[in-house]
Order: structure tokens, then C-alpha cells, then sequence
């Protein structure tokens, strides 16, 4: 009899979204994220690349050319990719490093951009994909949806290259100036509110670690 | 006796074996960390770093890196890392707590991570306010896979740094010195009136 009880008031109580559907997600960001990154990056073969936590490190691989040795995903530790791209640029200062995050990951160590703008280190590239949303958890809005700049964010945190591209258009110009400028550069690409494609990887993160080190230590000889 | 190369300079820091009679602890520790390989320096500043800090500022060879946060440090340690680079963070205890969720990425990909830890909240401490996270210090970092080694004593700190770092780069582990605030001496507050 309790069962039978049960049963109907779980029936009765309203559906919780638990993701919001892409008709209703609303985003001031229209560029496709794959293609946005593959065109930023540009040839990444002897590039090194952080890929962020979320759907940010399926872009960084996705530009990569799949699960390569030189680019470490995140799949955890919210907030580290910018951090841990700075460590690795002042380890590597002849190599081009990457740093592909969402604006959810920046927004959670934002001070991160004033560390890495006192130090400025030139070879340091980072990418922000901005869709506005919290892709990961459902969708929900994030600060980017609500009037916060995180271009504005990067230029007060010292960082003097820095870039907001909204159309097609414009990729070409930001491509350059990740690769030319001569202190660290940023740029938040406005990017529609779509699910980005997967690419299947190691999940490992120690076997990925090994690997990304074997790999940069060839690659000097 | 081999002559110099006109205009070299000697640098007595690192070429140094043993620590002379004159050398304190602080100095000692930035010594073995060079010695030892570290070459980017991450911290929020703090007294009892100060030595390792202001070295490291002095140091052409190193990179002397001022965090927003602690967190920002394990990801710079395991960045490094990656790039064939050795990295320390220094920070004070309250700092741990804010490193806990980026230990994951040590802990979950095995990185090499070493930490020196300036103790407040505990032997002659004179701000209640500290006593929640430095009592809570082994506790945290043990949690989440960190080794904790303690140096109370001048005379040992050079002992406990040593194995620390074997521990580290020898053996790939996660570990934190925390020098004491017995050794570091409690900081001085008026008398509360």
C-alpha cells in the first residue's frame, strides 16, 4: 500500500530539468568551438597544449589532432589550466604553449591573470571559449551571460594582447597575434551554446602526464 | 692552482657543499632547493618565506613566481613538471586549505609535488583565527595523498628538506615540510587589553 503511494506522488511531483535544452539556451556567441579553436591554434605540432576541464579540452584535442602526447586534458581540478600553463611556459620558453579553457574554468581563479600578467611570458597563449553557459553541470547561465568582460578582466590584470572575437572574421587577425605577440596574449572567443563533440581519450591522467613528459623531452634533442 | 676565468664571479650559495657555521636555516633551505634542481619559486607572500622569496627575486636563474591564491601553485608545480621543470610552493598553513581541490591533479596524475608550509595556529600562537586550518594542516594533506614531514628544530630542518626532496623527485611522491612555528618562532601580538 505504501509502495503504491509512493509511486504516485514521485509521478505527480514536476519534472526538474536537469539540462537546459539547446532551443532555450541564450548566448551573445555564435562561432562554431571547434572550428574557432582549430583556426586559433592554427598547426599544432610542436605546440604544447593545456586543454581545460569540460568540454574545453575536447576542442584543444579536437585541434590537436585527437589524444596526442603534447596536449595534457583536464578532466578535473577546476581552475588550473591557466596556472599550470603558466608553469609549463616558464619551463618551456622556446615552445609555443596553448591554454584552451571555457570562461566557467577562468572564472573560478581569474587571479590567475594577474599572476601570469606580472610575469608576461611571451610564449604563453591563452584561448577562452565563452559560451556563457555551464555547459558541464546543465547549462546554466555563467557571469559572461550577465554582463562580465573577461577581456577587461585580462587587460586590468596586466596582460597588454588581448582579443574578444565574436565573428568568423576575426579569427585570422586573433591567430596571428597568439603566435606574434611579444608578451603573453588572450582571447575569448564567443562560442554558440552547442554540446562540443568528444574525442575519445586516455582518462589516465599519470599515463598522460608520462607521456606528455617523454614527449617534450624528445623533442628537445 | 687553476686560475680564474678573468671577470667570473663566484657564487658561494650554490657552490657550497655543506652549510657553513654562519648559515641559518632559511638560507640553507633556498641552497638545497637550488642544488636540488628547483628553478621556479611559487608563493603567496609571507614572513616565514621570506629567504627563499627574496632569493629567488635576486636569482637570474629562476623563476620567482607571486600567486593570487595557493591553488594557482599546484597547477604551476604539476605545469612545470610537465615541461621538465622542478617547482616548489611556498606558502603559509591557511594557504593550505585553499589548495585542497587542485591537489587532484597532483594526487590523480602522479605528479611530483613538493611544498613548504610556514605553521600558524599551533605552538605560541596569538591569533585565535589561526587555530581552524593550522590544526587542520595534516589532517587536509594527508587526505588528499600528501605526505607530511615537520621540522621543528634550526639544526634539522636540512635533514627533513633532504629527504623530502627524495622523497619527491626520487620517488614521484606528493610532500609537505611544515616548518613549525617552534621553529619559525610565534609571531608577536600586543597583549589583548
Amino acid at each position: 500500500m505504501a509502495k503504491t503511494t509512493t509511486k504516485s506522488a514521485a509521478k505527480a511531483a514536476p519534472k526538474t530539468k536537469t539540462v537546459t535544452p539547446v532551443s532555450e539556451r541564450k548566448s551573445s556567441g555564435h562561432l562554431d568551438r571547434r572550428q574557432a579553436t582549430i583556426r586559433l591554434l592554427g598547426k599544432t605540432d610542436d605546440v604544447l597544449i593545456i586543454g581545460g576541464i569540460a568540454g574545453a579540452k575536447d576542442d584543444a584535442m579536437g585541434a590537436a589532432g585527437g589524444d596526442v602526447a603534447h596536449c595534457y586534458a583536464l578532466g578535473g581540478a577546476m581552475g588550473a589550466a591557466c596556472a599550470m600553463g603558466l608553469g609549463l611556459a616558464l619551463a618551456q620558453p622556446t615552445r609555443r604553449v596553448f591554454v584552451v579553457t571555457g570562461e566557467g574554468e577562468l572564472l573560478m581563479n581569474s587571479g590567475t591573470l594577474a599572476t601570469i600578467g606580472v610575469l608576461n611570458p611571451p610564449n604563453l597563449s591563452i584561448v577562452v571559449l565563452d559560451n556563457e553557459y555551464y555547459g558541464e553541470t546543465g547549462y546554466q547561465p555563467s557571469h559572461t551571460a550577465r554582463g562580465v568582460d573577461l577581456v577587461k578582466i585580462a587587460e586590468g590584470s596586466g596582460i597588454k594582447a588581448t582579443r574578444m572575437v565574436t565573428k568568423e572574421s576575426e579569427l585570422d587577425d586573433a591567430a596571428r597575434m597568439l603566435r606574434q605577440s611579444n608578451g603573453t596574449s588572450f582571447v575569448v572567443a564567443k562560442v554558440a551554446p552547442t554540446d562540443p563533440e568528444r574525442v575519445p581519450h586516455s582518462r589516465d591522467g599519470n599515463w598522460q602526464r608520462q607521456r606528455f613528459v617523454r614527449t617534450v623531452a624528445a623533442w628537445k634533442k | 692552482m687553476a686560475k680564474k676565468p678573468a671577470g667570473s664571479k663566484v657564487a658561494p650559495a650554490r657552490t657550497a657543499k655543506r652549510a657553513s657555521a654562519a648559515e641559518d636555516w632559511p638560507n640553507t633551505v633556498y641552497r638545497l632547493l637550488r642544488e636540488g634542481g628547483v628553478t621556479q619559486f611559487a608563493y603567496v607572500p609571507d614572513a616565514g618565506h621570506s629567504v627563499c622569496i627574496s632569493r629567488s627575486l635576486a636569482d637570474p636563474d629562476v623563476q620567482s613566481v607571486a600567486l593570487t591564491t595557493e591553488e594557482e601553485g599546484v597547477a604551476l608545480v604539476c605545469g612545470a613538471h610537465l615541461g621538465g621543470a622542478k617547482a616548489v610552493l611556498l606558502m603559509q598553513s591557511s594557504g593550505v586549505g585553499n589548495t585542497i581541490n587542485l591537489l587532484s591533479l597532483a594526487e590523480f596524475g602522479r605528479f611530483p609535488f613538493l611544498t613548504l608550509v610556514s605553521m600558524r595556529g599551533e605552538f605560541g600562537e596569538g591569533n585565535p583565527w589561526q587555530y581552524a586550518m593550522g590544526q587542520a594542516v595534516t589532517k587536509v594533506l594527508e587526505a588528499m595523498g600528501v605526505q607530511v614531514l615537520r621540522a621543528e628544530k634550526p639544526e634539522e630542518v636540512e635533514e627533513v628538506l633532504r629527504a623530502a626532496m627524495t622523497m619527491t623527485w626520487q620517488s614521484g611522491m606528493r610532500v609537505a615540510v611544515l616548518l613549525t612555528q617552534r621553529l619559525l618562532g610565534a609571531k608577536v601580538f600586543a597583549p589583548a587589553t
